[in-house]
């Protein structure tokens, strides 16, 4: 493994513990249509052993992002602008936008700075390899053990994410194992490495209710044992509620809403965000769901000012629809939205105890 | 045909409904395990589901919850005969007359079919991709030769109004649509038939929150446009709570709790609805989720003695390892108030004296 050099050119204005920090982040799809912004202009940053959430409904721009800090940008795309700095404990400041492709840290940094969990158990797992064999082999790789010593250290980890009996089940194939379990696997094979930051992409999204408390109490939990900080990714609000300290909100590739978690939950400031709580199942019994209208537009085609505004209960004609995107702007401490309207809706929730 | 045996029903009848749509009595079925290999076991059987009895009223809407590996999803398939239950009744009126469809061959339930609709879960394997949206919402009827031509495509037209697309969507193919479009393409299909009973399979569990909502809302004002009977199957007890009358909560292959949606949410009394409902995740970070639920569904190969859920169960007791509880009400004399069914010892006078029952 090579000696690990800070390739900082310029100081980033960053607290000692802020551990990733991503600037103007642009990630362009480059299709016969042109240039979609499938991220455009996402910044955030994310602490020492804290849980960053970042929402929104599929094709807004989330998993991109997270795909974009490990330089994992599928085809197409490509990172056009910004910068992804990550402050390594073990390996230094590595600014991961301006690695070389053959560049050591990138694979150091893949599957062992920064670990990844995937939504598809089954799909993140090869089928024709045991799950003892995929486990062990992070660890060879990023740990340099010895077969019998990733053997020992694997079902440590199979014990550590809570499955019964892993001297067993190390030498099981992925098909043996419930979705539950394969999830536990993944997330072990993920922890292999010791990272600094693991990246759960919907990790339970495919999981029944039970499992999903029980993943999710887990990634608390090693989290919790092992310091790591998590983005996690996610459409469920309920998800982000139980798991993170502070939340992203984004919609057509930018953020939208920033803030605590609790800050966003009791007091969000954006309509979307406004949207997607109140269509949980459960907040509005027995009534209608209050559904956000319409879908998300394509790339290829973003409405005019505010991208929301089509789909906006609060849309107003000649201010959301005309002149640029509005801009996130901070409207209490740590508290941050993209609504031209915010103060005003802020204002008449306010007087009347809740939104039209 | 030997009539069937009492259960209760919902507690308002729609207007002139007494006789329920759909009885289910005794539904069993079990897959044979293969020998060799896997399971290391020869010739076993699996039993998925294992003496479920319900009944279904016209323009009711009942859900079965569980978690995976529960049985949900095969009972749910058996009633739409998609599989052969492998003992057990299931007695669907129509026409005025009730057929036991658990005992019909393949041909005399091809005239039943179209009284029986299915909505997939996933709704990008359950479109064929190489046909457009409106071969695919027009197919039932073109297989059982109810329309063709002009009132065929009008027909198609008027569907796709209703599920909120448009008629000019009729010529583009399911890649041309979102997740949430699709499912709405799968109603429509299952809705074109004017079914009697639709069984809908986790129908919007693969949905994002905001589309789920949409889908939901589509499924209630349908129920009411139709007057729709409907069997729901989902996994996240919050998504029945707002579509369903009654909800009946399934483990290891029988139902373990069967009350009206109000009283299971106010009063869950199976230690296991309360896991359920206390696991799903709310956006409130003062309420905390609850992870007490340890291990995993048992396995219906291999069920545990007594009651299946005792291994897992935060208030197992000296009976429940031996003795299987039935499905009863435990207070069947007040009949001022719907039925409340539950299979728990807690409840059926063994548990008296002990603590626990509190609601979660």
């Amino acid at each position: 493994m090579s000696a690990i050099q800070p390739t900082i050119t310029e100081p980033v204005q960053a607290g000692e513990d802020v551990l990733l920090s991503v600037e103007d982040l642009c990630v362009h799809f480059l299709t016969q249509r042109g240039a979609l912004p499938a991220v455009d202009g996402v910044s955030f940053t994310i602490k020492r052993g804290r849980t960053l959430a970042l929402v929104g409904e599929s094709g807004c721009g989330k998993s991109v992002t997270s795909y974009a800090l490990l330089r994992l940008t599928p085809w197409p795309g490509r990172i056009v602008r910004g910068r992804v700095i990550l402050r390594s404990r073990r390996a230094g400041l590595i600014d991961i936008t301006r690695l070389r492709e053959d560049d050591d840290r990138l694979y150091q940094l893949r599957g062992g700075l920064v670990s990844m969990i995937f939504q598809e158990p089954m799909t993140a797992l090869s089928p024709v390899h045991t799950v003892g064999d995929q486990i062990s082999e992070a660890l060879r790789l990023h740990r340099a053990m010895t077969g019998a010593e990733a053997r020992q250290a694997g079902i440590d980890l199979l014990r550590q994410v809570g499955l019964a009996a892993p001297e067993r089940r190390f030498d099981y194939y992925p098909h043996e194992f419930s979705g539950g379990m394969r999830q536990r696997a993944i997330i072990a094979m993920a922890l292999a490495s010791n990272p600094e930051l693991l990246i759960a992409d919907e990790p339970t999204t495919a999981l029944d209710v039970t499992t999903q408390a029980q993943i999710l109490g887990l990634i608390k939990t090693l989290q919790h044992d092992i310091g790591c900080a998590v983005l996690l990714i996610t459409h469920d609000f309920g998800v982000v509620a139980q798991t993170a300290d502070d939340v992203a909100v984004m919609y057509l590739g930018r953020i939208v809403e920033r803030g605590r978690v609790r800050d966003v939950l009791t007091h969000p400031r954006h309509p979307y965000t406004l949207g997607l709580l109140r269509s949980l199942p459960g907040a509005d019994v027995g009534g209608r769901l209050a559904a956000i209208p319409g879908a998300v537009p394509s790339l290829a085609d973003i409405p005019g000012g505010c991208g929301f505004h089509p789909r906006c209960p609060q849309a107003q004609a000649g201010r959301c629809d005309l002149g640029g995107v509005p801009v996130l702007r901070f409207l209490a401490p740590d508290h941050a939205a993209a609504c031209v309207r915010a103060e005003e809706l802020d204002a008449c929730r306010g007087r009347e105890g809740g939104l039209p | 045909m030997k009539p069937a045996d009492p259960l209760p029903g919902p507690a308002a009848f729609p207007a002139g409904v007494t006789e329920p749509l759909l009885r289910v009595r005794h539904l069993r079925k079990e897959f044979p395990v293969r020998s060799g290999g896997l399971f290391r076991q020869m010739g076993s059987t699996v039993q998925a589901v294992n003496d479920l009895s319900f009944d279904l009223y016209p323009g009711e809407t009942v859900g079965l919850v569980g978690e995976s590996g529960s049985g949900k999803t095969t009972a749910a398939r058996c009633i739409v005969r998609a599989l052969a239950p492998s003992a057990g009744e299931i007695l669907f009126r129509t026409n005025g007359r009730t057929v036991d469809l658990a005992g019909l061959s393949e041909r005399a339930l091809q005239p039943l079919r179209p009284a029986l609709q299915l909505i997939f879960q996933d709704p990008f394997s359950s479109l064929n991709p190489r046909m457009t949206v409106g071969q695919i919402i027009g197919e039932p009827l073109v297989i059982h030769r109810l329309a063709r031509g002009s009132e065929l495509d009008d027909r198609v037209d008027d569907m796709l109004l209703r599920i909120g697309l448009k008629p000019e969507h009729r010529t583009r193919y399911p890649h041309a649509f979102s997740g949430g479009q699709r499912q709405r393409i799968g109603i429509a299909r299952a809705l074109i038939m004017h079914p009697s009973l639709i069984v809908a399979d986790e129908a919007v569990s693969a949905l994002d929150v905001s589309v789920q909502a949409q889908v939901l809302n589509l499924l209630k004002d349908l129920q009411q446009e139709f007057n729709l009977t409907c069997l729901l199957v989902a996994h996240n007890l919050d998504v029945v709570r707002h579509v369903c009358d009654r909800v009946a909560v399934m483990y290891a292959g029988r139902i373990v709790e069967l009350a009206e949606t109000a009283a299971l949410f106010e009063d869950p009394r199976h230690p296991y609805t309360r896991a359920l409902h206390s696991a799903v995740p709310r956006p409130d970070p003062d309420q905390r989720m609850n992870c007490g639920l340890a291990g995993e569904t048992a396995d219906p190969g291999n069920l545990p003695s007594g009651c299946a859920f005792h291994p897992r169960c935060p208030e197992c007791f000296a009976p429940c390892a031996q003795l299987r509880p039935e499905l009863k009400d435990e207070e069947a004399a007040d009949c001022e108030r719907p039925a409340h069914l539950v299979a728990c010892h807690l409840r059926d006078g063994r548990g008296a004296g002990l603590p626990g029952g509190g609601i979660g």
